[in-house]
């Protein structure tokens, strides 16, 4: 028991690194998609529709399989700078899971600037500020405030979301754990353990979450 | 397009028939999940300080720990506890438990897990008054239940039951790990034999975009029919 926890704290410190690396980049991914949602020109408007469809649609092992997998298939990706970033299962993971949570934190983020009350921005543009300070110092923040909870959650599904980079033979704490699995045949103590351990991160980002709200959130 | 023929040589049929199984399993883990939401939600309202906390710890335990961990547990731990289970009975013969059985059965956990958040939340924003009334007018809590709070609840609960369809939809294709013949398992073993995974993923993605899509179109219709009255 006690000898299987040094290497699953290792599997821990890469699932938090997928974790980390994918929600920063899923971050600007998002928020570039939503406002490009939010924009009034329909073509734009359906391609980032389009986006978040597809990535909202679909399992994110169909994703991950796409990119590892798929792209690998493209010669002309195979004799391009960017095969040195595809041929690596870490960075294809990375790729996967920043396009999957993006599409999901664009849909938080454009439905958190189309609750903002009209009011605001009118009275913003009666006071003469221009439209980009508008949006950075009024809609950009009451929007991030807004989108809190809801991004919290988004958190923890993508932490449950980076057990899938074990398919591909990331040595992530599910790859460990299944490493355990195959070597010591315990199931149990292998998975259950290992699920403690995800418990734990999903309980310190919740508590995290709640603290932010309690202090950026709005008062309700 | 002449790999995705029907016949010996092209992948049309065998993805058409996976395709098959995946709604299967899909219909399976949901009504499994329905049955484990049925009897956590009452825990989970109960006044009873222990019941209670079974409840909290089946959703916080499971909607907190990766969906790929229960398949794994109960596809690798499941054969062991039955054969354990077996060998009380006197039986020391290899089980070996159908990859179907686990896979709706650890799917239809995870999302039993959302439904029970989904009904208590459905319960809880039915009217106080209303299970008052029910009382005044001597009606038995059993038909209280069934007559008015059980079909109350299925309405306010619909649009979020149809967000977990799609997730357990998606879900399934975690299943493919342990061999059973889904989307994501047979386009897995066409791109592994024409060695053309960017094709059939791209199909495997469009399946699941389909499938995402018509039931969205259902559940829509769904909604209308239920919410006539309001």
């Amino acid at each position: 028991m006690i000898s299987i926890f040094p290497s699953l704290l290792s599997g821990a410190v890469i699932t938090l690194q997928l974790l980390v690396s994918s929600m920063f980049f899923g971050l600007i991914i998002g928020l570039i998609f939503a406002i490009l949602r939010i924009n009034k020109n329909p073509i734009i408007n359906k391609f980032a529709y389009g986006y978040s469809y597809f990535f909202r649609g679909t399992p994110l092992l169909v994703q991950l399989y796409l990119i590892y997998y798929g792209l690998a298939n493209i010669e002309l990706l195979r004799n391009s700078f960017f095969w040195v970033i595809i041929k690596e299962p870490y960075w294809c993971a990375i790729i996967a899971f920043s396009l999957n949570t993006g599409a999901y934190t664009s849909e938080i983020l454009r439905s958190a600037f189309q609750t903002i009350k009209k009011g605001y921005i009118e009275a913003a543009q009666s006071l003469g500020v221009t439209k980009k300070i508008t949006f950075y110092r009024i809609q950009l923040p009451i929007a991030v405030k807004q989108s809190l909870p809801a991004y919290g959650n988004e958190i923890i599904l993508m932490l449950k979301g980076t057990s899938l980079a074990s398919v591909i033979t990331i040595m992530d704490l599910m790859g460990e754990a299944r490493k355990v699995n195959v070597l010591t045949f315990k199931p149990f103590e292998a998975f259950i353990t290992a699920g403690v351990i995800y418990l734990f991160i999903t309980f310190i980002i919740h508590n995290i979450i709640k603290y932010l709200e309690k202090k950026y959130g709005f008062q309700t | 397009m002449e790999l995705l023929s029907f016949g010996d040589t092209g992948w049309g049929d065998e993805l058409f028939l996976a395709t098959l199984m995946t709604i299967a399993v899909s219909i399976a883990a949901m009504a499994i999940g329905f049955l484990f939401a049925l009897i956590f939600t009452p825990l989970k309202l109960s006044k009873n300080k222990s019941l209670n906390i079974i409840g909290n710890c089946y959703t916080t335990i499971i909607r907190g720990v990766p969906e790929l961990l229960v398949i794994y547990l109960l596809f690798f731990g499941g054969t062991g506890a039955a054969m354990y289970v077996a060998s009380i009975f006197g039986y020391d013969g290899y089980i070996e438990i159908n990859a179907f059985i686990t896979g709706a059965l650890a799917i239809g956990i995870i999302s039993g897990a959302y439904s029970t958040e989904v009904f208590r939340g459905a319960i809880l924003s039915i009217d106080k008054g209303q299970f008052e009334a029910s009382k005044v007018l001597g009606i038995k809590k059993n038909i209280q239940f069934y007559k008015i709070i059980l079909p109350q609840m299925l309405r306010l609960s619909i649009p979020n039951l149809s967000n977990i369809w799609q997730i357990t939809l998606k879900d399934t294709s975690l299943i493919s790990v342990t061999g059973l013949v889904e989307i994501m398992r047979q386009s897995y073993i066409a791109a592994g034999s024409t060695r053309d995974p960017l094709f059939f993923y791209s199909v495997a993605a469009v399946l699941y975009l389909m499938l995402t899509f018509l039931s969205m179109k259902l559940i829509n219709k769904l909604e209308t029919k239920y919410s006539k009255g309001y």
